[in-house]
């Protein structure tokens, strides 16, 4: 307690000489965001905001929802909320919100202008619930991604392929050659990560719309889907060997040409370039597996839970503003290798992958992701069935499309 | 001590029950206010947050309809067995060597008990590495020449559940191994003369004397076992986070994903209202036995 | 066996020395050699088994990021580097606070300490009433706590917040270490409860004849008989209370925060970079307290009886 008082007292006197625009105040922020890149990003932040006179209080947890959900909702029935705390958009908070725990951002959207800022638009509206605003929106990362390793094709002596169809086609040569075709952790998220890759990216965003939003049970037994689920089955064989967990380990054989390719988010990214690798000559990458050229616009937002105490309210108000302007979107998403959700920013230090992954976000072949679409119940139950499908050959495509319209049916 | 106690039990027995008040209020606000608080809210459907919208009996129904559950219980039943026969079994004959007057036994005792320490997320990640085929125990192997080696159980579904206990037993043995050699340490020394001057062979005392006399000590260490084995999670996450596929999912973390990740309270809260029964199964005739026939202290 | 007894020790010492000295002897001293090859032999096999993932652990957080990536993780380091071990300690960043570990070493200190004390006072005792002083109703209690030995923590955290709420101990020290406390009690009453029985029931009854009380024969009869059971309890709650992680953060703020929240900071990150030679020292590194402990009160792992509370 000794403690508070004093950075409280501390950070009273900092507002004095700084004459910040309201009265100085400390609030804590919890978030997931903890490794190298992630935490530097974060210091972005608390940078901006300790420059306004209040004092960024961390309370950094890794691991993201199954370890944040029950400290935040602990926190807030306990009576004792955090003043703002980074949680998943969209579907996932929206029975805080219902409960009256989640503080209403409208005014400040509006003071802000950020309707007009926000690009793509549905990240606000993955925000905004019946007309109001509760949640900022910092950046966007996209999980459609097929990262591709040259010296594994150069090996086999099959040019580096630009779409899905042409990697398929290679597999065999990879495999003669002594290679895994495809790269895959065998960690679950990392199998419904690319369950979801390859129904946007082969059966096309109206599909997915479709599916993931209005629950089209129709559509999840069309024949385009069947399409999906085959080449999940080439998937699965492709990936038949590869054996490791994590999913960095998987981008390690990529890096290293034992394996050709693998689906992976744009965080993995990171690993080429710690790894020394340029994109374009050692590695390639293709948003929406190079078919259909698209990405995600999930990403990371930051609610922030009713307070009692008005100065924290007030240290809210700025804070949330100040995560969305022009400088403090730059400085952050330049660390954190994701990009700003601001149509109105300049990335200039952007490498390859993320400039083709800013140029499909200026022409707007933008889907939600499916936390904003589908609640995490129905989501969970999508997973099961395609970690299930992948790990036992014994299901057959049409078995696994025949359960996933049952779930799609039921979903909410 | 029965006798001596019946004369004015009431205040004799004052100090006791008043030692007993913490044990009375964890019993019951936490533990019996707690798990009814779970049932009653696994009839709804609480999602993120509890609510009291009951919806019957639908979250069991959606439960025993599932095969990740299912599969989660076949897991636990085999982890379960093994790790029972293994950490006791291997616990004991540790704890008996150790209790042979040897020479070092706080450095052999530390080194059993040290992956007692240890976090589960950094341990499962060397276990992992370990048992994976390429570069773990297979690949060494197959690199001195026996090619056609294999051991990768947590990449085969089939037996990954082997592999988890493989780490279980290495975690876990070393505190089983110090509870059985506090309790042969509690052994009165007169048995071992008697055995001795009886010309009774060792392993005979072991097994016929000493044993029986420790089944306080055994029950305390099955207890600790298996309420272990009912909540394991933390080994599963760290090790293959429940795969490959859904192989090694168990009920525990079924309940978990089910709270926290799928954002289902009523699922979590049914999952675990069905562990908790089957705990009392078992316990309600144990506590039968222990305390309703005749008893001594 | 006649060595397993503290009263035969010294003599038996002697003969075995002697054996050492003496050549080739009689059958028994050869059985005795025989059998210590077969003890430590065994021993040392066993360790081995307990040792490699401590071997592999302590290797890698040795090497550096390069060497890790070639994939021998049973070779030794080519080049030693304690940087790892420096960035875990002191360097690792977990959000802003680039303080590694150390950040929260005190807390930890300050959450362990009462909590594993005040866990074994209370269970200790409650264990003692009800071996030796049992009461009508009881057992039903015992039953219930034995009963919640088996629930999922994760299942109690809502319930226990509004507790805590409700007793406005939300949020501090003294909260966290009620929630230890309570959770360490099934195990650690049945635990005590359970050895107190063991014990020769002539002790207990030579003490009341000699008008003890209760609390007199708890700290002058079965505190001192009962030392190895305490190693036991302190080992568990220890390690257990040192690992916590989620009631940490669950039950209180950032300013109390444990050392294992910057572990798991350091070790979970999803979807960063992974620098496994930083993760294995620091797992190390929040180890070597409860290793300690192990090690230090290992000493008390005597022969309860031969310690001498009552002779005759």
């Amino acid at each position: 307690m000794r403690y508070r008082l004093l950075t409280a007292a501390l950070g009273a006197t900092a507002a004095l000489t700084i004459s910040g625009p309201s009265q100085a105040t400390d609030l804590e922020v919890t978030h997931w965001w903890t490794s190298g890149g992630e935490a530097a990003a974060v210091a972005e932040f608390a940078k901006a905001f300790d420059a306004t006179g209040h004092k960024w209080i961390d309370g950094a947890i890794a691991g993201s929802g199954g370890t944040a959900r029950p400290i935040m909702i602990s926190r807030i029935t306990g009576g004792d909320p955090m003043g703002a705390t980074q949680f998943n958009h969209g579907r996932q908070a929206e029975e805080l919100v219902e409960a009256g725990l989640m503080r209403d951002l409208t005014d400040i959207a509006e003071a802000n202008n950020w309707k007009e800022v926000v690009h793509p638009a549905s990240l606000l509206d993955s925000c905004t619930l019946d007309g109001k605003i509760y949640c900022v929106p910092v950046n966007i990362h996209s999980q459609q991604w097929l990262w591709l390793s040259h010296k594994a094709f150069e090996d086999a002596g099959v040019p580096v392929p630009t779409n899905w169809d042409e990697f398929v086609a290679a597999a065999p040569k990879l495999e003669e050659a002594g290679k895994i075709p495809l790269a895959m952790g065998q960690q679950p998220w990392q199998t419904s990560l690319a369950f979801q890759v390859l129904v946007v990216a082969l059966a096309g965003q109206d599909a997915y719309n479709k599916i993931y939003g209005d629950k089209d049970a129709e559509v999840a037994a069309s024949p385009e889907l069947a399409k999906v689920f085959e080449a999940a089955d080439q998937a699965r064989s492709m990936a038949a060997k590869s054996n490791v967990q994590d999913w960095n380990q998987a981008t390690n054989m990529v890096i290293t040409g034992q394996a050709g390719g693998q689906i992976m988010g744009d965080w993995a990214q990171g690993e080429f370039q710690v790894a020394g690798q340029v994109a374009g000559e050692d590695y390639s990458c293709l948003p929406g597996l190079g078919v259909n050229e698209v990405i995600q616009t999930g990403g990371d937002a930051f609610y922030f839970p009713v307070l009692a105490d008005e100065e924290k309210s007030a240290a809210q108000a700025d804070l949330a503003a100040l995560m969305l302007s022009p400088e403090v979107q730059v400085a952050f998403n330049l660390k954190k290798g994701s990009l700003p959700v601001r149509g109105d920013v300049d990335l200039d230090a952007a490498n390859d992958c993320m400039k083709k992954g800013l140029d499909i976000l200026a022409k707007g072949n933008i889907i939600q992701s499916p936390d904003q679409l589908m609640s995490a119940d129905s989501l969970t139950r999508v997973n099961d069935l395609f970690v299930e499908f992948f790990n036992n050959t014994s299901i057959t495509a049409e078995d696994a499309q025949k359960r996933f319209v049952d779930i799609v049916a039921s979903a909410d | 001590m029965e006798e001596a106690r019946r004369p004015n039990q009431l205040f004799r027995n004052l100090n006791a029950k008043f030692a007993a008040i913490p044990m009375v209020l964890t019993a019951l606000v936490v533990f019996v206010g707690g798990t009814i608080w779970t049932i009653v809210y696994s009839f709804t459907d609480s999602r993120l947050l509890p609510r009291e919208n009951f919806v019957g009996l639908a979250q069991y129904e959606r439960l025993w309809s599932s095969s990740k559950w299912l599969i989660s219980i076949q897991n636990l039943f085999i982890y379960g067995v093994c790790l029972l026969i293994f950490s006791l079994v291997i616990g004991f004959i540790l704890a008996a060597l150790l209790d042979q007057k040897i020479r070092f036994e706080n450095t052999f005792r530390t080194i059993f008990l040290y992956p007692f320490a240890l976090s589960f997320i950094v341990t499962g990640l060397v276990w992992q590495w370990i048992l994976n085929p390429q570069f773990g125990i297979e690949g060494v192997v197959r690199s001195w020449g026996w090619t056609s080696f294999s051991f990768d159980p947590l990449y085969n579904a089939d037996i990954v559940i082997y592999g988890i206990l493989i780490a279980a037993v290495w975690q876990s043995t070393g505190l089983i191994m110090c509870l059985m050699l506090a309790g042969l340490r509690g052994i009165d020394e007169d048995i071992w003369k008697a055995a001795r001057v009886d010309g009774i062979p060792m392993w005979k005392t072991y097994l016929f004397i000493v044993i029986p006399m420790m089944r306080p000590v055994f029950i305390t260490t099955l207890v600790i076992i298996a309420s272990g084995i009912v909540r394991v999670y933390d080994l599963v996450v760290a090790q293959t986070g429940g795969g490959p596929g859904i192989a090694s999912e168990v009920p525990a973390k079924y309940v978990y994903d089910a709270m926290f990740l799928s954002q289902n309270l009523g699922q979590g809260f049914a999952g675990s209202t069905m562990m908790l029964l089957s705990v009392l199964i078992v316990l309600i005739p144990w506590a039968y036995l222990e305390f309703g026939g005749k008893k001594r202290g | 066996m006649a060595e397993l007894t503290l009263n035969y020790a010294q003599g038996d010492a002697a003969t075995r020395a002697d054996a050492l000295a003496g050549p080739a002897g009689p059958k028994p001293r050869r059985a005795l050699s025989r059998r210590n090859i077969f003890i430590y032999g065994t021993l040392i096999v066993v360790s081995m088994y307990y040792l490699l993932p401590l071997y592999v652990m302590i290797v890698t957080s040795l090497k550096g990021m390069p060497e890790i990536r070639m994939g021998n993780i049973f070779s030794p380091p080519v080049e030693i580097t304690f940087e790892p071990w420096v960035k875990a300690w002191a360097q690792a960043c977990t959000g802003l606070n680039c303080e590694g570990l150390s950040r929260g070493f005190w807390n930890s200190v300050r959450i362990t300490v009462p909590s594993v004390v005040l866990s074994i006072a209370i269970a200790s005792i409650n264990g003692y009433a009800l071996a030796n002083w049992r009461f009508k109703g009881a057992d039903i209690f015992f039953t219930i706590l034995i009963f919640g030995a088996f629930i999922p923590y994760q299942v109690m955290l809502y319930p226990i917040v509004i507790l805590l709420r409700e007793m406005g101990l939300y949020g501090g020290l003294y909260g966290l270490i009620l929630v230890h406390s309570i959770f360490g009690m099934p195990i650690l009453t049945l635990l005590f409860r359970n050895y107190f029985t063991s014990l020769p029931e002539e002790l207990f009854k030579a003490a009341r004849v000699d008008g003890a009380g209760f609390w007199g024969i708890y700290f002058k009869i079965m505190l001192p008989m009962s030392l190895p059971i305490f190693v036991v309890a302190i080992i568990l709650q220890v390690t257990g209370i040192w690992n916590d992680f989620l009631f940490g953060v669950v039950y209180t703020r950032p300013d109390y925060y444990p050392m294992t929240v910057q572990l798991n900071n350091i070790v979970n990150s999803v979807q960063g970079v992974k620098e496994y030679n930083v993760n294995m020292a620091a797992t190390l590194l929040t180890g070597l307290v409860p290793l300690v402990v192990y090690f230090v009160s290992g000493k008390l792992f005597v022969r309860g009886i031969a310690a001498g509370a009552v002779k005759g």
